[in-house]
C-alpha cells in the first residue's frame, strides 16, 4: 500500500483566499485570509476589491499554511487550486499562483471545479463518501443539487437556483431588517429569539405545475421580494418590525425548500446519502431541520463543520487528494480559469 | 547569475531567462505572446519554454524580476502573482521594476514619451530622459498627456498618435524582457533583499458589488 497523497489546495474564487494542506483524508492545514470587512461596506463582494485582496495575501496565507501542516512544498505530490467557477479576476490570482508554484516546485497541477470541492471537503471530517450520493451546495453564490456518482469525475447537475443564490437572500433579507454583511449569521442568531411560523413566506418554485419543469431547482427572488413587502406594510403602518419573528419566518421558508427538495432529490434517484455543504450549510436551522426530516426516511446526512462549510482552500486539497488517489490525470500548465465551469467538469483534466 | 524576467502590464506577457553578472545582462531565452486575454494561460508555459529552450532548470534560479507595471489590474496581477509565488517556493528573491521602464530604458538617447493602453480610452505614460524617466507614470485620457518628447514609443502611443501629435517610433512596443532584468542587475548583483511586488494598479477598483448568483457562472447546474 502506498502512502496517501499530500496535496495543497488553493482557492480564490470569491473573496477568501484559502490554502489547505491534506494528507488523504486527514486535514493538516486550513490558512484563510478574507477581505470579507473590506466588502461589508459594500453590501456585496467587489470583485477588484477580492482580487488585490488575494495577490497581497497569496504569500502570507501559503507561509502559515505550509508552516501549520509542518511540510515544505518540496514534500507535496501534488498543487490543486480552484479553476472555476466564480469571480473571474479572483480565479486568476490563485490559478497563476498554484501553476507558479507547481512549476517552481516540480509537482503536477489539478485545476478543479469549486463546487465538487465543497463536495469533497466532507471527507476530512467524515471519511471517503459513498457513491453514489446526492449533494446540496448552497452558499452567496450557488444553490445547486448534485448527484454525484463519483467524486473523480462523475458529477451531474439536477437543479439549481433560476434567480438569487440562497446565501444571497439572506444577505439582501439582512439588509432588509437592518442587520450586518454577510446576512447568514445575523439572521441565524436573530431567529433564535423568533416565531418561524408567524409569517407565512412563500415558498418558491414548490407548486404542482413548477414540480413539474423546476422540481430540483430553486428560487428565491420572490422571497426575499415578499418580505421587502411585508416589511413595508409595517412600516406603512408606524408599527415596529418583529425582526426575531421575519427572520425565523424567512429562513424556516429557505430551509423547508431546501430540505424538501434535497430529500425528494435522494428518493427519486433512491440514494441513501445526502450531502449538503456551501457557506449556508452552516445554519442552525438548516442542519437541524434537513437532519432530522432525511432520517425519517432513512437517509444518512453528512454535512462538515461550519469552518469547512466555507469557502477555503483545504476543500480543494480534499478534491485534489481524491483525484490524486484515483490516478486522474494532472492539468497543464495553460489551463484558463473558467468562471463558468460546468459542474460536470470535477477537474480539467478530464476535459481532455 | 540566472534571473528570470516576467512582466504582464500590457497585452504582451512576456518571460525572459537572463545570465547576470559583472559584464552586464545577456539574454538566454524568451517569450512573448501578444492576447490582452491570455495572462493567466500563456505565462506559466512560457516560463517553462524559456527554461527548457535554454537548458536550464528552474533550481537554478538566482532571482526573478516583475514588471510592477502600471497595466490593466487582472493580467499585471499575473505577473506578479507568478514571480511571487515562483521566488517563494525556490527560496530567492523578488525585484520589481516599473513596467514602462522597461520600454523608456529601451527606446534610446532624448526625450522619450512611454504609452501604453490603459483601455478605457487612457494610457499610462512617463517621460524618460536618455533612458531614465523624469516624470510619471500615471494615467490619463491622450489628450491630458503632457508629451513634451521628441518621440513616442509603446503600444498606447500608436494607438492614440494623432491625440498625442508626437512622432511615433514602432519599437519597443511592450516591455522588454532582457532590458527589464537589466534595471535590477544591480540590486541583483549587490544581493539586495527581495522586495514585495506592489503592483502600480493607478486606479482605484471600481465599486460594483459582485453580480448576483442568477448571472453568475453557478447556473452551471442548471437541469437538461
Amino acid at each position: 500500500m502506498t502512502d496517501e497523497p499530500l496535496v495543497l489546495g488553493i482557492e480564490t474564487s470569491c473573496d477568501e483566499t484559502g490554502i489547505g494542506v491534506v494528507r488523504g483524508t486527514t486535514l493538516l492545514a486550513d490558512a484563510v485570509a478574507s477581505s470579507m470587512a473590506e466588502h461589508a461596506k459594500f453590501g456585496g463582494v467587489v470583485p477588484e476589491v477580492a482580487s488585490r485582496a488575494h495577490l497581497e495575501a497569496m504569500a502570507g496565507t501559503m507561509r502559515q499554511a505550509l508552516d501549520t501542516a509542518g511540510v515544505r512544498l518540496s514534500d507535496v505530490d501534488a498543487v490543486a487550486v480552484t479553476a472555476g467557477p466564480g469571480l473571474a479576476g479572483a480565479l486568476l490570482v490563485g490559478v497563476a499562483a498554484a501553476k507558479a508554484y507547481a512549476l517552481a516546485a516540480g509537482k503536477p497541477l489539478y485545476g478543479v471545479n469549486h463546487l465538487s470541492a465543497h463536495v469533497a471537503v466532507d471527507t476530512l471530517e467524515h471519511g471517503p463518501l459513498p457513491e453514489p450520493a446526492i449533494a446540496m451546495l448552497v452558499s452567496g453564490g450557488h444553490s445547486s443539487l448534485l448527484m454525484v456518482e463519483d467524486l473523480a469525475g462523475r458529477v451531474e447537475p439536477l437543479g439549481a437556483t433560476i434567480d438569487d443564490a440562497a446565501g444571497e437572500a439572506f444577505d439582501k433579507v439582512a439588509r432588509l431588517l437592518g442587520l450586518p454583511f454577510p446576512g447568514g449569521p445575523p439572521i441565524d442568531r436573530a431567529a433564535r429569539d423568533g416565531d418561524p411560523v408567524s409569517i407565512d413566506f412563500p415558498r418558491g418554485l414548490t407548486g404542482p405545475r413548477d414540480l413539474v419543469r423546476h422540481r430540483f431547482d430553486f428560487s428565491f427572488s420572490g422571497l426575499k421580494t415578499a418580505v421587502a413587502r411585508w416589511v413595508e406594510a409595517r412600516e406603512r403602518t408606524g408599527e415596529p418590525v418583529p425582526v426575531a419573528d421575519v427572520a425565523a419566518s424567512f429562513q424556516e421558508a429557505v430551509c423547508d425548500v431546501l430540505s424538501r427538495k434535497a430529500i425528494d432529490a435522494c428518493r427519486t434517484r433512491g440514494v441513501d446519502t445526502l450531502l449538503v455543504g456551501g457557506g449556508v450549510a452552516a445554519n442552525s436551522r438548516l442542519r437541524a431541520m434537513v437532519t432530522e426530516r432525511a432520517a425519517a426516511y432513512g437517509i444518512t446526512v453528512r454535512i462538515p463543520r461550519p469552518k469547512l462549510c466555507t469557502d477555503n482552500g483545504a476543500m480543494v486539497a480534499a478534491l485534489g487528494s481524491h483525484l490524486v488517489a484515483a490516478a486522474v490525470p494532472p492539468s497543464t500548465l495553460d489551463i484558463p480559469a473558467d468562471s463558468a465551469l460546468p459542474v460536470t467538469t470535477v477537474s480539467l483534466a478530464d476535459r481532455l | 547569475m540566472l534571473v528570470l524576467g516576467v512582466d504582464t502590464a500590457t497585452a504582451a506577457v512576456t518571460a525572459v531567462l537572463a545570465e547576470v553578472d559583472a559584464d552586464g545582462v545577456r539574454e538566454l531565452a524568451s517569450a512573448v505572446t501578444v492576447d490582452g486575454r491570455a495572462h493567466g494561460e500563456r505565462l506559466a508555459p512560457s516560463v517553462a519554454e524559456v527554461l527548457t529552450r535554454a537548458g536550464r532548470t528552474v533550481g537554478e534560479l538566482s532571482a526573478v524580476v516583475a514588471g510592477t507595471g502600471p497595466g490593466p489590474f487582472t493580467g499585471l496581477r499575473v505577473g506578479l502573482v507568478t514571480a511571487t509565488a515562483m521566488a517563494q517556493a525556490l527560496g530567492v528573491p523578488t525585484y520589481g521594476v516599473c513596467s514602462l521602464d522597461a520600454l523608456g530604458a529601451a527606446a534610446g538617447p532624448g526625450r522619450v514619451l512611454v504609452a501604453t493602453d490603459a483601455r478605457r480610452r487612457e494610457v499610462y505614460w512617463a517621460r524618460y530622459v536618455d533612458g531614465v524617466r523624469t516624470d510619471g507614470p500615471a494615467v490619463a485620457k491622450p489628450a491630458d498627456v503632457h508629451v513634451d518628447a521628441e518621440r513616442a514609443v509603446g503600444d498606447g502611443a500608436g494607438k492614440y498618435a494623432e491625440v498625442l501629435g508626437v512622432r511615433i517610433v514602432p519599437e519597443p512596443r511592450y516591455p522588454v524582457g532582457a532590458v527589464l532584468v537589466g534595471l535590477a542587475a544591480e540590486r541583483i548583483l549587490a544581493g539586495a533583499p527581495g522586495e514585495v511586488l506592489e503592483p502600480r494598479y493607478l486606479r482605484r477598483p471600481d465599486v460594483t458589488p459582485a453580480a448576483p448568483a442568477a448571472t453568475r457562472p453557478a447556473a452551471a447546474g442548471t437541469p437538461r
